[in-house]
């Protein structure tokens, strides 16, 4: 019986070893979305091109779009570019964009050269609705059904595979619905 | 062609400690003593194929070899000399060249300082730490080679080190803490080699303590220097973050602590083997679970090495071998028997027990707190983190409680001791301590604080109990001077480390509670009042160092209108990656600290954000590291551990 | 190919981008809100930093959420009102401090249950032990005193020896 008791050692360890293993294929960094299933924020803030006008969750609920968080000091943001216009142009999903914490004057001149892949764009100067979002970093890029829920956060660079997984998730809607 | 030669060395060193791992146990097993006597050769071989290649790293660190890609990396010819040195540890690769070479340094330190051990028992031990190397040493050459090359074209400058790096806590707290860490292993291999043969007499544990001592005051120094560091380095004034690198640290030096008292009852009783074994094999595992988490990126730190799964997995495949291999080994051979000997329920034996209760319960909570973030996630149940709160709620009410057993246990002698006896010599401490711990707040602070009279009177008890026990020795000594060399080493270095873990107390105990600290705009003649002291802004100017230009604040110190000292905290902008440091400045005293960090210039440069920070008996902190490391290597220094003659009777742990 | 590596911290040290402490000069009317600034600031940790509070950390996120808490204090906010505000939008990733709910029992009170399972256990060995040893004391005759004096030579020539 004691004799027995000697190997608790070893099986500790091995349950300590399964979870280490584990541990190696997640990546402890990436936070899900705390408002996953959850409304998009309401906010009212001015347009990036029109200033003096307001724009709420009105102007894009009733249709599923992808909510991109972008800003001119961000590297990556100019990496997946190619990828947003492609998607724009793909007419699969409509793109809101939102311009997080940024000049007004130097996104436009970003969108005038490398191509706009937005329907329109949500100023947020002082980045109170990426707060209320949860972005810790643009880029960010979030997924809204039709009835404005979101459904999924992807941080980071929106690579080829990235977007691939976003149509798959698009696809079960539409079967749902069909 | 040096840096070749330096992969080649490696080659020649994991050939022979995959020998060494081979052929001196099968001669054990076989007993061919011709076979056990190639140990101590193949030992000193390895070490000097690990010297040859660590010199061959640190001559392209020195001569600016940046063709090499880990100099590349990690050096930049603007670089001070010392800092090109210590940048050979500046990474993953050569801080795990360090790690082996630390091993190999340990493997040949057993084999020149065993005359007392039986031929086979070295022959176990030194072929156990050959197994380590060959592990470690595949791993760099695998994973992690430092030696590669950029071919044909290779950058005209290096990367430069990360500038927190060039600084003297990283030529002094690597080296240290890696002895603790690879220490262990020497401990562990006692243990396996014990295991193996079955001879699991008090032998065993006296080989085994001063080998584990050491390595405990290695590793405590290890990390008192690190939090230093980390206090001046920083800018924050904080000392201890519970980060999980931190914590990797900590984890084996609970386990080691909790080991040195174990070999000590093992060693004068022959009492706990099975459990002073275990604790062996926890410890140094402890030290490789914690290279793990460092390197293999599953736990975010502040820290972290560049992380890579590959590596992880390797690491992890090393520690299921050593970890699997040796608790198989320890569930099938560690004695089972009932010790002979007898000890009563108020007796040194008990009290060690519970000493190591609590250190044991102190670990597994820091190690559940680190990895539980990872369980969690693991599970699939989301993403949570456990920091500083969590671990000062749990870790201090467990430490206090265990201040309290501390000062009991050096009352107690082995076997036996009356009740009376013990409370006749505790009552005064006793009183003592708490109505100092009483007194205290009011006469320091502004007035009674709960914490502070417990930090205050835990720590006196262990204090005063030391002192009592010490001055009793002398009651019936005919002369105080001949008692005072009567009294072994191993005595003295108890009493030491028993006092550093008191003054460190003070210092956690001050530090926390009577901290202030005030982050403000300063512009040319703006002064601000902290704790007194009165400090006045005169203004910035450039100076220029040797790889980066610095905005130097000059700061005057006043207390009640006399001048203490002029602080000169800067903002350095390094000349390679361009990247702002902090870099505080402190007049330092027993006392209190005065810590001035410079943050963001405001208005165009018109004034300063500055942080002050006033800091009272954080020096203790340390002061009290220190002291537990001098207590270890003390006891190594006992008489009993160089001859094997019968052992003084008042011998102690 | 050789990817070039991020930039490697050593232990006790951080990487590139948290090089400065962050140093900022928030104002408040009161210094009992100061005083929770302090301690909100330290138990909230960054969601995009390596492991770092947001007090410490000079990442904009950090700066973000420093202003915020800074914005709800002044407005009167509760503490407890400051932290869900938080955990709502980053979840209980922010949080130092667990919350105590199933999830997190084993964090919270497994301490306070392997010290008691410990020491239920030093009674039990010291129990048996002591049982044992009047056992082995009964049913076997010690040694008598010029044995043990014996045995004890034995083993110091032994000692010596090695």
């Amino acid at each position: 019986m004691s004799r027995l008791l000697l190997f608790i050692p070893l099986l500790l360890f091995f349950v300590l070893a399964a979870f280490l293993w584990k541990g190696l294929s997640i990546d402890p960094r990436e936070l899900p979305s705390a408002l996953l299933d959850k409304p998009f924020p309401e906010f009212s803030l001015s347009p990036l091109r029109e200033p003096e006008q307001i724009v709420t969750t009105k102007d894009f609920i009733g249709q599923p779009v992808l909510v991109n968080v972008w800003a001119t000091w961000c590297p990556s943001c100019r990496q997946e570019h190619e990828q947003l216009l492609a998607i724009s142009q793909s007419g699969e999903i409509p793109i809101i964009g939102l311009n997080y914490k940024d000049e007004r004057e130097l996104a436009l001149n970003w969108l005038q050269q490398l191509g706009n892949p937005y329907q329109f764009n949500i100023y947020d100067v002082d980045g109170m609705l990426g707060l209320d979002l949860g972005v810790y970093g643009a880029p960010e890029t979030y997924l809204l059904d039709a009835q404005g829920i979101i459904r999924y956060r992807h941080v980071g660079v929106l690579t080829a595979q990235a977007w691939q997984d976003l149509k798959v998730i698009i696809k079960g809607w539409d079967s749902v619905k069909n | 062609m040096i840096p070749e030669i330096g992969e080649f060395a490696l080659i020649i060193a994991l050939f022979l400690s995959a020998v060494l791992a081979l052929v001196p146990m099968y001669g054990a097993a076989t007993v061919n003593e011709l076979w056990m006597s190639y140990a101590k050769p193949l030992a000193k071989g390895q070490f000097l194929f690990m010297l040859i290649s660590f010199i061959c790293l640190g001559y392209a660190f020195s001569q600016d070899d940046f063709s090499v890609i880990y100099v590349a990396q990690h050096s930049n010819s603007q670089m001070p000399i010392q800092f090109k040195l210590s940048a050979i540890w500046g990474g993953h690769e050569g801080s795990l060249l360090l790690w082996a070479f630390i091993l190999s340094g340990w493997t040949l330190a057993v084999s020149l300082f065993s005359r007392s051990l039986p031929l086979d028992m070295l022959a176990r031990v030194l072929s156990v730490m050959g197994i380590i190397a060959t592990g470690f040493i595949s791993f760099l050459l695998v994973t992690s080679s430092p030696f590669l090359r950029y071919l044909p074209s290779f950058p005209e400058d290096g990367a430069d080190l990360n500038p927190l790096l060039q600084d003297f806590g990283l030529i002094v707290h690597p080296p240290m803490l890696y002895m603790g860490y690879v220490g262990f292993s020497v401990a562990f291999s006692f243990a396996i080699a014990a295991l193996l043969s079955g001879r699991l007499d008090t032998a065993w544990a006296r080989w085994s303590r001063s080998w584990t001592n050491i390595a405990w005051a290695f590793l405590g120094l290890g990390i008192t220097l690190g939090s230093w560091w980390a206090y001046y380095e920083l800018g924050w004034g904080g000392w201890w973050f519970w980060d999980p690198v931190e914590n990797a640290s900590l984890m084996p030096w609970l386990v080691g602590t909790a080991l040195v008292h174990s070999l000590a009852a093992t060693e004068k009783r022959g009492v706990f083997k099975s459990w002073t074994l275990l604790l062996a094999i926890f410890a140094f595992s402890l030290s490789l679970l914690g290279t793990f988490l460092v390197r293999s990126g599953v736990l975010t730190s502040v820290h972290a090495f560049a992380s890579d799964p590959e590596r992880g997995f390797f690491i992890l495949m090393l520690l299921a071998i050593t970890m699997g291999g040796s608790l198989t080994l320890y569930a099938f051979k560690a004695p089972n028997v009932k010790s002979e000997s007898n000890f009563s329920w108020l007796s040194r034996e008990v009290l060690l027990l519970v000493n190591n209760v609590f250190l044991t319960v102190m670990a597994v909570t820091v190690l559940l707190g680190t990895l539980y973030p990872l369980l969690i996630d693991a599970l699939g149940a989301g993403k949570i983190s456990v920091g500083p709160p969590y671990f000062n709620a749990v870790f201090v009410p467990i430490m206090g409680t265990m201040a309290v057993a501390m000062g009991i246990s050096v009352a107690v002698r082995w076997r036996e001791t009356s009740t009376k006896v013990v409370i006749d010599k505790l009552w005064l401490p006793a009183a003592i301590s708490i109505l100092c711990g009483l007194i205290f707040p009011f006469f320091y602070g502004s007035g009674f604080d709960f914490r502070v009279f417990i930090g205050i009177s835990v720590s006196l008890w262990v204090i005063s109990t030391v002192i009592t026990e010490f001055i009793g020795k002398f009651r019936n000594a005919q002369s105080f001077s001949i008692k005072l060399k009567q009294l072994p080493f191993s005595y003295y270095g108890m009493m030491l480390a028993h006092i550093g873990v008191a003054v460190t107390a003070i210092g956690i105990t001050l530090v926390s509670t009577y901290s202030e600290e005030r982050d403000i705009r300063m512009a040319k003649g703006d002064s601000v009042e902290l704790a007194g002291y009165q400090f006045i802004f005169q203004g910035t100017h450039v100076v220029k160092g040797p790889n980066y230009v610095a905005d130097q604040a000059t700061i005057e110190v006043l207390e009640s209108g006399t001048f203490v000292v002029t602080l000169h905290p800067e903002k350095r902008r390094y000349n390679v990656k361009r990247n702002m440091m902090t870099e505080a400045d402190i007049d330092a005293g027993l006392f209190r600290d005065l810590y001035v960090a410079l943050g963001e210039p405001l208005n165009n440069g018109e004034a300063w954000a500055v942080r002050v920070h006033y800091k009272p008996y954080v020096r203790w902190l340390w002061l009290g590291g220190i002291l537990m490391a001098l207590g270890g290597l003390l006891t190594v220094a006992d008489k009993r551990y160089r001859q094997s003659k019968a052992e003084p009777e008042d011998a102690y742990v | 190919m050789l990817k070039i590596k991020v930039l490697i911290g050593f232990i006790l040290l951080l990487s590139s981008f948290l090089l400065s402490a962050a140093i900022d000069v928030y104002q408040f009317d009161d210094p009992e809100k100061e005083g929770r600034f302090q301690k909100l600031a330290f138990e909230l940790r960054c969601p995009k930093c390596q492991n770092q509070n947001i007090a410490d950390s000079n990442a904009e996120i950090a700066k973000d959420l420093r202003t915020k808490i800074q914005q709800m204090l002044i407005a009167d906010k509760s503490d407890m009102e400051i932290v869900d505000y938080m955990v709502e939008r980053y979840g209980d990733f922010v949080l130092y401090e667990p919350r105590v709910k199933p999830q997190t029992y084993l964090l919270w009170y497994g301490p306070a249950l392997f010290l008691v399972l410990g020491l239920i256990i030093i009674i039990l060995i010291i129990r048996s032990r002591n049982k044992t040893y009047q056992q082995i004391n009964e049913n076997e005759s010690s040694l008598s005193d010029s044995e043990s004096e014996a045995l004890h030579a034995l083993l110091k020539t032994n000692q010596e020896k090695k």
